[in-house]
């Protein structure tokens, strides 16, 4: 299934690809999703033991806030928004694949949106914890020579953050179309346990390591 | 030499050639990843109650160790579908 649209602006027409429409569908699903947890939320009483969907949100927001104390320490906990909604999102937009939608991931202007708001806010917190002078003595350490090698490294971050995520998801959608195009009619037998490996537990494990590195390096210039 | 060949389908199958020789780069993660594995089974058989903590420290250090071989995959993925060479020799205008 495919839906794209063009877009006549300014006297010129632009293609929105099948990959940023998905991301639409998922901010909506998230939307819709969330305005149910908050009326639920709402609604339940404090005496009763919570409903089986609200344990399973209870204990997703729990996993999110410990992983962020373990990582970015407890006091730093008010990052848990921002952190749970790229976690939920990643998650959804990995395994969209599994519905037969083309996941937003094997986009790179996605990836490199959701790496690029991660360096923005390293620097952001490197600049206000550290001071403008201390942020540019952090780049001469340990001697001064070094400085063109740290610059390099600092700007390699968003570049090998959103090409991990970009390349894994695209690798496993083509090793799939391969896979499918090989196996011809057989597929709804074999396919199974491939669709388990390239889309559960890469995207999965992917969507983890994006926002554990995210933590990891917002973490590293918080105090 | 290359009579019966035309230019376009030589840079073709070069960059099909180019793309192969990039995935040879997906050894080294390969090997890196299996030692932070072993390493770690090893450290949760040393000690069993931090498993959840070995479990997560040896996943990032394996996501790190794949960046090599995630921009070799970009690099043949670029060459297979994008074909720049191929557009670059068409600009040419031979």
């Amino acid at each position: 299934m495919t839906i794209e649209f063009t877009v006549n602006m300014f006297g010129k027409s632009f293609i929105i690809p099948e990959t940023i429409v998905n991301v639409w569908i998922i901010v909506i699903a998230l939307l819709i999703f969330a305005a149910v947890v908050n009326r639920k939320v709402k609604q339940a009483s404090v005496d009763e033991k919570p409903s089986n969907f609200l344990n399973v949100i209870e204990m997703y927001v729990e996993m999110i806030n410990n992983l962020i104390g373990d990582t970015m320490g407890e006091k730093h906990i008010r990052f848990g928004p921002y952190i749970f909604t790229l976690m939920t999102f990643l998650l959804f937009a990995n395994l969209i694949g599994l519905i037969g939608l083309t996941p937003p991931t094997s986009d790179y202007s996605v990836t490199l949106t959701l790496a690029l708001i991660t360096f923005t806010l390293t620097q952001y917190y490197g600049l206000k914890n550290n001071g403008f002078v201390g942020y540019l003595k952090g780049f001469t350490e340990p001697i001064a020579l070094l400085t063109p090698l740290n610059v390099i490294g600092e700007l390699a971050n968003p570049v090998s953050l959103s090409f991990r995520l970009f390349g894994n998801i695209l690798a496993g959608g083509l090793i799939m179309t391969l896979f499918y195009s090989a196996v011809g009619f057989l597929a709804p037998l074999i396919a199974p346990p491939f669709h388990a490996y390239f889309d559960l537990f890469s995207g999965v494990l992917q969507s983890f390591i994006f926002t554990m590195l995210t933590m990891v390096f917002i973490g590293g210039n918080l105090d | 030499m290359l009579q019966g060949i035309t230019s376009e389908a030589f840079i073709l199958g070069c960059s099909a050639l180019g793309a192969g020789i990039a995935m040879i780069a997906g050894l080294g993660p390969g090997i890196g990843q299996g030692h932070a594995a072993g390493k770690g089974a090893e450290a949760v058989g040393r000690q069993p109650e931090a498993a959840g903590e070995i479990t997560r420290t040896m996943l990032l250090g394996q996501a790190v160790a794949e960046t090599t071989g995630i921009y070799s995959l970009i690099i043949a993925i670029i060459l297979l579908f994008v074909r720049p060479l191929l557009t670059a020799y068409v600009n040419l205008g031979l």
